[in-house]
């Protein structure tokens, strides 16, 4: 191998453009800073620790608790995984919308992205949920699966979009001079060579979903938070409850984020997708 | 022997002001080596890229054995399936090993049966010396094995011209010559080509005619003896004294 990277290795004019960096991320410890001390590992840990040892040392409320919100944590990730799903969906097409020929569909993409970008979740949520309730007629979980689909569908499309330009030119020109059609050029050459660029912006994208799904407890689905809520609402142990929720995320959100930096790691190491 | 590509009074401008071809006129005939030479800017690269349609032309017509490359309304895609291109950067797709680079075109586009093609991808892997790479990654190649394979490549689709967008360039200079030799065996067997380098030996050995091109003209054409060793202009002298 006598060039560099193998994302470099392609062209190297278009070498520094082909890493993505959209979302900004928990710490994870890298290779070198490592140690049992890092922030990583004692957040995760001791939030592991304290989700262990409360409960045993002090059964009432906390284990109590823990086995009041099961049912949230499942609410939590199938709102998250239905939502995930979707917005992967709405953000290939409104991806490669924004990287279209056609000027028609380049605007109305781009105006979709501009737009649901410029509004908080919140607003969104309540949007769908309330104000546009009487004509949607939407229960709870539906409602917030479609504004977080919608809403993490323009997040994205700009991941798909920076994914698609990541790839050099020069690879939907060879496959354009080989006959193809613009459309299975994108299919065959550049969407596969996207993927594995654009695997660690969506499982930042994920792991920021799992936290603003927290969100839709407002819109009457019983989440993690819901269930915290109305387990603190009926003891007035607020403290307690509100303290188990935090670690619970904290401890998941944690947990993904080292997967997702596992799996950058693997991604950087290893040549291609084989 | 009869014209196969026509190009008249191609002109073309990037973004507004930088003018890339300013009237060009060139015919091939069938089974013609062409090479382009000419300094960085000259407009080559870009007359070699219209002939696909990579680029559109400005104003100006393309005409590809009597059928039109420049007509918005022609059949591009059919087109250049009979046009081979072959890049400086070789542009092999990373995610493909070197067998379904050669093979995907003709089963995607042509829709040949799969072991129609690989029995072909496999002929033009011994053609450019390289059998015993059917299963290696772009990557796991050296560029001039890449560059090689890009030539198989767009042979499978079985063109009738071959487009060489400066294609040793990029490469080390031990492995330009066994790139180069695969081209002359191609130039041998009768392949209409256009060569944008300034591979002089190439140039000795297979090309039948040397374009000189200077700020988007040519300013210059003749076979290769006369074009080294008695070039009529000025301007091609200056640049002869630059290269060889």
């Amino acid at each position: 191998m006598t060039k560099g990277s193998p994302l470099s290795g392609r062209d190297p004019k278009n070498s520094e453009r082909t890493t993505i960096n959209v979302t900004d991320g928990t710490l994870i410890p890298s290779k070198d800073e490592g140690g049992l001390l890092s922030a990583w590992n004692i957040s995760f840990f001791g939030a592991v620790g304290l989700l262990v040892a409360l409960p045993l040392l002090s059964p009432d409320p906390y284990l109590r608790i823990l086995s009041f919100v099961p049912d949230g944590l499942i609410a939590t990730f199938s709102v998250t995984l239905s939502s995930i799903f979707f917005a992967l969906i709405i953000g290939l097409f409104a991806g490669l919308g924004r990287v279209s020929q056609n000027k028609a569909i380049n605007r109305v993409s781009t105006i979709y992205v501009e737009i649901i970008r410029g509004i908080p979740l919140l607003v969104q949520l309540f949007y769908i949920y309330y104000a546009l309730g009487p004509l949607l007629r939407l229960q709870g979980p539906p409602a917030a699966i479609l504004a977080m689909s919608i809403c993490y569908g323009a997040y994205m499309a700009e991941i798909f979009r920076a994914g698609i330009q990541a790839i050099p030119r020069g690879q939907m020109e060879a496959a354009l001079a080989l006959g193809m059609s613009r459309a299975t050029a994108m299919r065959r050459i550049i969407i596969p060579q996207t993927v594995r660029i654009i695997l660690p912006p969506i499982g930042n994208e994920f792991i920021a979903l799992l936290k603003d799904s927290s969100l839709v407890s407002i819109l009457a689905v019983s989440d993690l938070l819901r269930r915290g809520r109305e387990y603190a609402s009926t003891s007035f142990r607020y403290f307690e409850s509100y303290t188990v929720i935090a670690l619970i995320y904290l401890v998941m959100t944690l947990f993904f984020s080292r997967l997702v930096a596992m799996m950058e790691e693997k991604l950087r190491h290893r040549g291609n997708v084989h | 022997m009869e014209t196969y590509i026509e190009i008249k009074n191609a002109v073309k401008t990037f973004n507004g002001s930088i003018q890339a071809l300013r009237g060009v006129d060139l015919s091939v005939k069938k089974g013609e080596v062409v090479l382009i030479i000419g300094p960085s800017g000259s407009g080559k690269s870009t007359l070699l890229r219209s002939v696909n349609r990579l680029e559109r032309l400005d104003s100006g017509s393309i005409l590809i054995d009597g059928e039109s490359v420049t007509d918005e309304k022609a059949d591009i895609r059919h087109i250049r399936e009979e046009v081979g291109m072959v890049f400086q950067s070789f542009n092999l797709f990373p995610h493909l090993n070197v067998i379904d680079n050669i093979t995907l075109s003709p089963t995607v586009v042509l829709k040949k049966g799969k072991e129609e093609a690989v029995a072909q991808g496999r002929k033009l892997l011994a053609k450019v010396g390289l059998s015993d790479k059917e299963i290696a990654w772009p990557e796991q190649l050296s560029g001039g094995q890449q560059q090689r394979v890009a030539i198989a490549r767009a042979l499978a689709m079985s063109p009738k011209v071959m487009l060489f967008d400066e294609p040793t360039s990029a490469l080390d200079p031990e492995m330009i010559k066994e790139v180069l030799d695969v081209m002359t065996d191609l130039a041998r067997e009768g392949m209409t080509m256009l060569v944008v380098s300034h591979e002089m030996g190439f140039a000795r050995a297979a090309a039948h005619r040397i374009i000189f091109m200077d700020a988007g003209q040519i300013v210059e054409e003749a076979p290769p003896e006369t074009f080294f060793t008695s070039p009529r202009e000025e301007r091609t002298r200056r640049f002869l004294e630059h290269i060889l």
